[in-house]
């Protein structure tokens, strides 16, 4: 604690002392604001535009302003608002459901997702236990050049791969030059970008929840395990990936859960032959106009990831009651 | 630990680094390209730089992302800290489940989701789309990263030191101010730097919620990048990318002596 801060705290006492009812009710008045700010504000901007989302995605298309009718409404008294609310209907799922477009791209969207999941921890889990395993002194230089690229944005460095792995971009030219192939990779506006570029853009994602459960183990642990004969791939599965599984967890869904709906790696990399339910929406919404699909894609999004999402908040307030 | 166990170790962070970092530094390089054609070298040139600067309509998308991003950063920060308070410190009132779904989900929720809900709940209220309407999305967005930086500070917090103050007959809005918030200022500095640079890189709910005339950067890079890669777009990237890198140069250099201070401050407080 500061100096000044002693001081000023011990200064204050002798006000304390005759502290009337006044200043305490205004002081608890204080402590609900702290609650109440940022409550509303999260109400307000992000759960009522989701029961708004749920609303238009039963309404019907309308060359109007906003483009989608009817428009709820109190302008012609309550019993105008009911005659309003039976115009809602559940055209646009059935529509959804019906055409094999939505239907492969939700698919597609969740293998994909799954898939790049299973590449990032792959490739994360050696990074983040290099890591954590490296000299102390290392390590907060290690980890600052894990989160650095995070903070650099990321539409440039999905931008970037496109200079990589275009037909005669550098990739190509380094295994054409190399004498590796004798014809151009054609990699770019395949899955196969799109999985590249999903593990490169959620790399750090994945990387620091590992490093956070890789660095509070007990590495007697294994030393132990050593002592007792027990060879260190078995070591591993039997103790550190198991010790690990929090991290393991909390990065698999900071990384597929934004996956599944992702639209700038898809749009840049995937090009116009591969299909994802993010750039569906996106493609609905701008070049269709078509407010009251979007939002029924955008529901049925939702609906599919909403296990885990609730997965994750449930990660992540177990770690909030370990750390406490 | 065995010899081939640390070869494998270095081996996998010289990989890793090596991919997080090569693409970034290939697109630096190739924007000194003298040569049109992005990927073939054609001799060292600043001139994207030069017409980078002559190009009106990615100055002024700069300027716009700039203001969204500082006012949004700012308000997201004080949001934020109220958010990280509510969340450790009130662990028991209504809807506290409620709440804490709504700060976590954003981290997660995909950016087209988010982004078409923001725009929908403008319309239904009546907003006209533009710059009010980004910076009100992007403080929704980044106070929950805000929030989430400076609850971990929070949990760490040695709550002993308020008691003291308390006790000693300082009133909590007081103590809050004097020391509190003394501690966790790192925790809010690089909180505010992260929404900062969030809002600054945001393409996708930026699209949804901005109307005429407030075109972001991320918007306008992203409208060029669809026409073709061009070496002017490397070079914006490259400046965007300096100008992160040396915010968060100076701001870890910042916090470190900040942290390096309140540690001899502590010390100090232990001696006498």
């Amino acid at each position: 604690m500061s100096n000044a801060a002693v001081t000023a705290a011990a200064s204050s006492r002798a006000a304390a002392a005759g502290k009337s009812a006044l200043t305490r009710l205004g002081e608890a008045f204080v402590g609900r604001l702290v609650i109440i700010i940022p409550y509303l504000w999260l109400v307000f901007f992000f759960l009522i535009p989701f029961v708004i989302v749920f609303k238009i995605s039963l309404s019907q298309t309308a060359i109007a302003i906003p483009p989608y009718t009817p428009v709820l409404g109190f302008g012609d008294g309550l019993s105008g608002f009911f005659a309003q609310l039976k115009q809602l209907s559940m055209d646009n799922y059935t529509w959804l459901t019906q055409d094999a477009l939505y239907v492969n791209a939700y698919v597609t969207s969740v293998i994909v997702a799954a898939i790049s999941t299973v590449l990032t921890l792959l490739v994360g889990y050696p990074i983040a236990y290099g890591m954590a395993r490296a000299p102390a002194t290392l390590r907060p230089i290690l980890l600052m050049l894990v989160i650095l690229p995070f903070w650099t944005s990321f539409l440039i460095r999905v931008y970037a791969w496109i200079g990589i792995l275009k037909p005669e971009g550098l990739l190509n030219q380094l295994l054409l030059a190399t004498g590796v192939i004798s014809q151009p990779l054609i990699i770019l506006n395949t899955y196969t970008a799109i999985f590249i570029g999903i593990v490169y853009s959620y790399l750090p994602f994945m990387v620091l929840p590992l490093y956070s459960a890789l660095e509070k183990m007990d590495y007697s642990l294994i030393e132990a395990a050593k002592d007792l004969g027990c060879p260190p791939t078995s070591a591993f599965w039997k103790i550190t990936f198991p010790l690990s599984l929090p991290g393991v967890i909390a990065g698999c869904l900071l990384v597929f859960i934004p996956a599944v709906g992702e639209f700038v790696i898809p749009d840049l990399l995937g090009g116009s032959q591969t299909l994802m339910i993010g750039k569906t929406l996106w493609n609905e919404f701008f070049a269709n106009r078509d407010w009251p699909v979007s939002s029924a894609v955008a529901v049925i999004l939702l609906l599919l990831l909403i296990v885990p999402i609730m997965l994750f908040q449930r990660a992540q307030a177990r770690a909030q009651e370990q750390d406490r | 630990m065995n010899a081939t166990w640390s070869r494998f170790n270095l081996t996998s962070i010289v990989l890793g680094f090596a991919f997080l970092y090569l693409p970034i530094v290939l697109l630096v390089v190739f924007s000194f390209n003298e040569s049109k054609l992005v990927t073939v070298w054609g001799g060292f040139s600043t001139k994207w730089y030069v017409s980078l600067f002559h190009n009106q309509g990615l100055m002024d998308a700069t300027w716009v992302t700039a203001r969204v991003a500082v006012i949004s950063a700012t308000v997201a920060t004080v949001l934020g800290t109220l958010a990280a308070l509510t969340l450790t410190r009130y662990t028991r009132f209504k809807g506290r489940m409620l709440f804490s779904g709504m700060v976590f989900a954003p981290l997660v929720m995909p950016e087209v989701i988010t982004g078409l809900s923001l725009l929908l709940l403008f319309v239904a209220v009546g907003l006209d789309r533009g710059f009010l309407t980004v910076t009100l999305a992007h403080i929704t967005l980044t106070m929950c990263f805000v929030a989430v930086v400076v609850q971990s500070r929070l949990i760490t917090f040695d709550r002993s030191l308020e008691e003291a103050a308390m006790d000693l007959g300082a009133p909590p809005v007081k103590t809050f101010f004097q020391i509190t918030l003394p501690v966790i200022m790192p925790a809010i500095v690089s909180g505010w730097m992260l929404a900062f640079t969030l809002s600054l890189d945001d393409l996708v709910i930026a699209s949804f919620t901005s109307g005429p005339g407030a075109t972001t950067l991320p918007m306008k890079i992203y409208s060029q990048v669809r026409l073709g890669v061009t070496p002017e777009i490397n070079a914006a990237c490259t400046i965007l990318i300096a100008v992160v890198a040396v915010g968060v140069i100076i701001a870890s250099l910042a916090n470190k002596r900040r942290e390096v201070q309140r540690q001899r401050d502590e010390q100090a407080a232990q001696r006498g």
